[in-house]
């Protein structure tokens, strides 16, 4: 897909965001709005993948969800982009459905290669999966999203060190910096200082991008794959705004885990153009 | 059989058994892997580090990173063996176990050295005596915990073949090797003694310790049947409801809490098929201290004589 198409399909992902929170009256709607540009554009644009699925993904790109709780627009791209059928998204998060709450490989929902939702092991798990594809001579990238509230989990770190120790050049990790977490601004509950001097100083390639514009979306993803295969891992600063694209929940971590009842639903909807129809 | 051929040949610790299976099992597959947390040493990986180094990663001192460079080493094709005390192998790393590898149904070896009071002068801090339990709590985890070097080379290669998550315990000192040439196959228990008594089932260090019980309680007239049940999980239950519908009586003997270990999931099959009269040979609800090896057993009673007061307990 190129932008036009792109960002019609961003509009759809978030009216699947908010219909599937508002139908089980619960999950993540405000962090998921923010990176659905980015989702979309990864899914529909950037990733080299295969269907269907398989775990291994030899010689496809891999991307890892680190903030499980997003898992609204993570299913909605998946879905859209043919791991599953659409329809599905009705089940989220209700009994005996393979869209839990929280992602899951247990499932077997297609799509979903590690369980995440207990924060700060994503980026472990993808650096080594970056590791045996190099391993294995397999030049694909290998992508991983996190949160910035997640950032305070000491496992990021550990990983973040390791990366450059193994100059896993080939893993691509974006943070999701809108700068809310559930207790209220970053700032507040447990300040996270100079992110991109934290990252130079373990030896990363930092990016900066603004994560609800699809065309800087697009470029910084591509200008992320043109830094790769030169012996530093890459980081991607995404300033996000949690809930963007519905008036009433951007900006603010009220919305970060709190689902839109009807009426807040309506007015949600009427504010996201339907484009490639619901499910 | 005669039980006669179980004679300690050499001392080896079970750590020198899994350097070698590892070593071996990796000739054999070129997906295994090795990771470890800055015990290479300790853990008897160095030689499988020579031979293939680009197949192994230094992880420095963070087991959660490794731990979860490992389930990503699973999800693209590995099978990854991750090495470091038992302590950092389960209990300092719980969560990231159960999220990115049990519940992820990733295929890691968890390879854990150094567990119960054997390790010795380290003291409590190091000396994890909860890890079979944590460990047995997870759906989908398999638990062995071998009996000596030989055992644990057997179970090092084996579960290379086994597909899941495996938790493979073993110790740091020097203990007697008996069970060289003794089948291993994961989920099996072992007899090494017929006897229509008691039951005895022993797992890890403690069936050597079993084993010499045995000798002393045969000399006075008491037949003892001993079994080896390496593998905590899945248990053979098979295994254990024969020996145990002939004696009536049974005593486990484990280097680890009470709570929790072989002899609960021991005692759940006998509460539901089999009720019958049991005693434990475990750590009563108590952290260990520095010591000697052999004086740290005989403390926190997990010492012959100990094994031999159970059996004469439960046989009243």
């Amino acid at each position: 897909m190129e932008l036009v198409e792109l960002k019609r399909m961003a509009s759809q992902v978030r009216r699947d965001i908010v219909r599937q929170t508002n139908q089980c009256a619960s999950g993540h709607p405000g962090g998921s709005l923010g990176c659905a540009d980015f989702l979309t554009a990864l899914y529909f644009n950037v990733l080299n993948k295969k269907l269907p699925f398989q775990m291994k993904g030899v010689g496809e790109d891999l991307f890892f969800l680190s903030n499980g709780h997003i898992s609204p627009v993570f299913y909605s791209v998946l879905a859209r982009s043919g791991y599953f059928p659409i329809e599905e998204l009705n089940t989220f998060r209700k009994i005996n459905s393979r869209l839990q709450g929280h992602p899951t490989t247990h499932e077997h929902l297609p799509g979903v290669r590690i369980a995440s939702g207990s924060l700060g092991q994503g980026v472990s798990v993808a650096l080594g999966a970056a590791l045996a594809k190099k391993l294995d001579s397999d030049p694909a990238l290998v992508y991983v999203l996190t949160g910035d509230g997640e950032l305070q989990e000491g496992q990021i770190w550990e990983a973040v060190l390791a990366a450059a120790h193994y100059k896993a050049d080939n893993l691509i990790l974006t943070v999701d910096w809108n700068g809310q977490q559930i207790d209220g601004p970053n700032d507040k509950v447990m300040s996270l200082g100079d992110l991109p001097a934290k990252w130079s100083s373990f030896g990363w390639e930092v990016l900066y991008l603004n994560g609800n514009d699809m065309e800087d979306v697009l470029q910084t993803l591509a200008i992320a794959k043109s830094k790769t295969g030169q012996g530093k891992p890459i980081v991607i600063l995404m300033k996000t705004i949690m809930g963007f694209g519905v008036d009433f929940m951007m900006g603010s971590h009220k919305w970060h885990g709190v689902a839109p009842n009807a009426e807040q639903t309506a007015t949600a909807l009427s504010q996201l153009e339907e484009t490639y129809g619901d499910y | 059989m005669s039980w006669d051929i179980f004679q300690s040949t050499k001392k080896s610790a079970t750590r020198n058994g899994f350097g070698e299976g590892f070593l071996e099992a990796g000739r054999l597959d070129s997906r295994i892997v090795g990771l470890c947390a800055d015990l290479v040493g300790s853990l008897k990986m160095d030689a499988f580090e020579k031979e293939f180094p680009d197949r192994f990663f230094q992880t420095g001192i963070s087991e959660a990173n490794m731990i979860g460079m490992a389930a990503g080493m699973a999800t693209v094709g590995k099978i990854p063996y991750t090495g470091t005390f038992a302590n950092f192998s389960t209990g300092r790393v719980y969560d990231q176990i159960r999220q990115s590898i049990a519940y992820s149904d990733k295929n890691v070896k968890i390879c854990a050295s150094h567990a119960g009071v054997t390790l010795g002068e380290d003291g409590a801090t190091h000396q994890i005596l909860e890890d079979i339990g944590l460990m047995k709590m997870l759906p989908g985890m398999t638990v062995i915990n071998p009996a000596d070097a030989h055992q644990t080379k057997e179970a090092a290669k084996a579960i290379a073949n086994w597909n899941g998550p495996v938790y493979l315990r073993f110790g740091r000192p020097d203990w007697p090797v008996f069970l060289e040439n003794q089948p291993f196959e994961i989920g099996k228990g072992l007899v090494l003694k017929e006897g229509i008594d008691v039951s005895i089932f022993a797992t890890g260090h403690m069936l050597w310790q079993a084993l010499e019980a045995c000798r002393e309680l045969e000399k006075q007239g008491i037949d003892c049947e001993l079994i080896n049940i390496h593998t905590i999980k899945p248990l053979d239950v098979d295994c254990i409801l024969k020996s145990v519908r002939k004696t009536n009586k049974v005593v486990s003997c484990e280097e680890h809490q009470r709570n929790g270990g072989l002899g609960d999931s021991i005692a759940q099959i006998l509460v539901q098929h089999h009720p019958c009269r049991q005693e434990y040979v475990a750590v009563n609800d108590s952290f260990g201290e520095s010591g000697k090896p052999m004086e740290l057993l005989l403390k926190y009673g997990l010492g012959v004589e100990d094994v031999v007061k159970a059996v004469k307990k439960v046989l009243g």
